[in-house]
């Protein structure tokens, strides 16, 4: 994940995750943060949603669409805390993109730092494609990064993916401690100018 | 130059340069680090093989898995899992030579707690911490600002973020405050005329008489929750009120330095005549004590008004959000939340977890006991606030309402340690989000208030109004306070 390189389409099935304010404490349980890696966080995605009184899996949309590359959320999904679990869960279960109303910033940000493409669209033109989603399970989504726009089956939508994101993946610099790395010297200067870096004060 | 705000000051003081995507470079001044989201940050430096680059404006503290029983702090911990991120931050400080407040810490607690307390939080910075309360320290005229792993290991490694700017609101509080009303009312107020996602994409700068008359603790808890409201940062201009905390904390200048420093501090104010992208204001006026009745923390009412109807709402998706908070509380539209069965009393957090809070608890609580059958938890934000209460002889007053006195913790605020909700349990909590599932129980329901209320709900064993509790030979309670602590 670590290593550079231009994300400017991802494609695959879709998976519609429905309502507005989905908080990351629901996406990703905070019990289930008590682990010094990220690699087991796609076992607990969703974890409470998903499971009936008994522990019993049902019908979440993540059951139903097993091995989906494309969530379809409302608006002000991952919402609450900052934890970067909630979008790494997503990436280890197989999401490669979110097409969504809106984001909660850090979200967004964390999304950014894993080059997971989050693009943004009207409440119409997300249901439609949520509807379109339920009705053809195998029908292929695909998120343009570059052109912003989202095609499935013979429809092309517009949708928006905010400036900073876009360039970040499609130049394929979204790592940004390399990014900034290069600038240390800067960054030192910087802080010295700062009054109270060095002296404490 | 005039006509800029104190973000724009410090955006401006802090930004190293533009990025090739257009974001900032943007220095970090103060970086907060706890065992839950620095532990992958720590490796994929490791595995870079970059340092940390600025240690020194580095502090860790460990706060969500440790246990809050006083005996239960005994290494190892019980739980292996917490005992190896623990493990894990104590030998990542270690190494990196990086402050650490752990567990054997007489200064251990919540970051958001600890760093304000110690004097680390002052005007003029930028703070950063993976955790998205971290708007907290804006309380001091400093942007804070929440973030993700990845942009831990960035700060780590370089001592930056990436950040977009953000617009600038102005949130004008105004009116005044009756007794038993204080700062958690006014911040859950404004959350409920903004929204939860109002703030998206702006910082809350919070002014107005209202404000300016709080206290640094009041401050402290309307900052805490400028998240709740959408708002990735949130302050207030620094002031007498800011200084006077300042003044003798462990980390802050002394003497000359100091008085040096106060001037800086002021001249970061943002300008009379400052330039906002919006201003709005909220008045507060006579407003009854406010607690949420669903699951985010912009379902909000006043004590005194009825569960809103769903016409209530003209947007489609918060009239959508409603009926799934009925559904989950167990609530009707037109019932008051005043009589509300409650299982759990929880005072604590980043919040609401520092002395004032639990003055103003314990003002409801003297001479009261806790209902049968409720169970009350009083956990300290810090060991800080914790020795602090113990000297005032406030911990005698929980313990003898009934009240567990804890060690300092996030505890029931997320429940990752053994501090939780079972099945359906109702907790009236002073902590900051009342999202399904957050106190550790699927089916758990919260109640968002202040720790004066809480109190009161204890004592009731239900939803009650504060103002019944406090004589009127008491002073008002609720972390009205003026008084700083
Ligand atoms: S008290 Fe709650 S909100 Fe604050 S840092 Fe701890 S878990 Fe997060």
């Amino acid at each position: 994940m670590s290593d550079d390189h231009h994300i400017t389409e991802v494609a695959g099935t879709g998976v519609p995750i429905p309502g507005d304010d989905v908080d990351t404490d629901r996406i990703l349980p905070a019990r289930f943060m008590k682990e010094v890696t990220f690699d087991n966080m796609a076992d607990y995605l969703f974890y409470d949603a998903r499971r009936n009184d008994d522990g019993e899996l049902g019908d979440h949309p993540l059951d139903r669409f097993d091995g989906a590359n494309v969530a379809v959320a409302n608006a002000n999904f991952g919402c609450g805390s900052s934890r970067e679990h909630a979008p790494q869960a997503m990436m280890r279960w197989g999401i490669d993109g979110i097409v969504g109303e809106s984001y909660a910033e850090i979200f967004r940000d964390n999304c950014r730092s894993l080059g997971i493409p989050a693009a943004t669209a009207d409440h119409e033109t997300v249901v439609a494609l949520q509807e379109w989603i339920e009705a053809n399970p195998d029908g292929e989504v695909e998120i343009d990064v570059a052109a912003e726009t989202v095609t499935y089956g013979d429809t092309t939508v517009d949708v928006a993916i905010d400036d900073a994101m876009q360039e970040a993946l499609v130049d394929g610099i979204w790592d940004t401690t390399t990014l900034m790395y290069a600038n240390m010297s800067k960054v030192e200067r910087t802080a010295a100018d700062l009054p109270y870096v060095g002296s404490d004060g | 130059m005039s006509e800029r705000t104190l973000y724009d000051k410090v955006w401006e003081r802090h930004r190293v340069t533009e990025l090739p995507n257009g974001q900032d470079q943007l220095f970090v001044g103060l970086h907060l680090v706890h065992e839950v989201t620095s532990p992958q940050a720590f490796a994929m430096l490791e595995e870079r093989g970059h340092d940390v680059a600025f240690p020194d404006r580095t502090f860790a503290t460990t706060d969500h898995i440790v246990p809050t029983e006083a005996d239960g702090r005994e290494r190892p911990l019980v739980d292996d899992e917490a005992e190896t991120m623990l493990s894990a931050l104590e030998r990542n400080t270690a190494e990196n030579g990086i402050t650490f407040f752990g567990l054997d810490s007489d200064r251990q607690g919540i970051t958001h707690v600890v760093a304000p307390e110690l004097g680390l939080s002052r005007p003029g910075m930028t703070v950063a911490c993976g955790d998205s309360h971290t708007a907290t320290h804006g309380a001091f005229g400093s942007i804070g600002v929440g973030v993700g792993t990845s942009q831990i290991r960035d700060v780590l490694a370089t001592g930056c973020i990436a950040a977009d700017k953000q617009r600038v609101r102005r949130v004008e509080v105004e009116g005044e405050l009756g007794a038993g009303v204080g700062a958690k009312d006014v911040v859950l107020k404004i959350i409920g005329e903004l929204g939860v996602d109002g703030g998206v994409g702006h910082v809350y700068e919070y002014g107005g008489p209202v404000i300016e008359a709080l206290g640094m603790e009041g401050r402290l808890a309307v900052c805490n929750m400028s998240i709740e409201g959408g708002a990735r940062a949130g302050y207030v201009n620094p002031d007498e009120t800011t200084y006077e905390y300042l003044r003798g904390r462990e980390y802050a200048p002394e003497g000359e330095a100091f008085e040096e420093r106060k001037v800086y501090w002021e001249s970061l104010r943002s300008d009379d005549d400052a330039v906002y992208d919006d201003v709005v204001t909220v008045d507060v006026d006579g407003m009854d004590p406010l607690v949420t009745w669903g699951v985010d923390p912009g379902q909000v009412i006043e004590i005194s008004e009825p569960v809103p109807a769903p016409d209530a709402f003209t947007d489609r998706t918060d009239r959508e959000a409603a009926e799934r908070a009925y559904d989950h509380m167990g609530v009707e539209p037109g019932e008051s939340m005043l009589g509300y069965d409650v299982d759990v009393a929880f005072l604590g957090t980043c919040t609401n977890g520092r002395v004032s809070d639990f003055a103003a608890a314990a003002r409801v609580l003297e001479g009261r006991t806790v209902a049968d059958d409720v169970r009350a938890l009083a956990v300290p934000g810090s060991e800080t606030v914790r020795a602090e209460c113990e000297r005032r002889g406030l911990d005698e007053t929980f313990i003898e309402a009934g009240f567990e006195w804890r060690r300092a913790g996030c505890s029931m605020c997320l429940a990752m340690n053994d501090d939780a909700l079972e099945g359906e349990e109702v907790c009236a909590s002073s902590s900051n989000r009342n999202f399904v599932g957050r106190q550790g129980s699927k089916d758990g329901r919260t109640v968002l208030m202040s720790p004066g209320m809480v109190a009161a709900a204890a004592v009731a064993g239900e939803v009650a109004d504060v103002r019944k509790y406090l004589d009127d030979d008491r002073p008002a309670g609720g972390g009205v306070e003026g008084v700083a602590d």
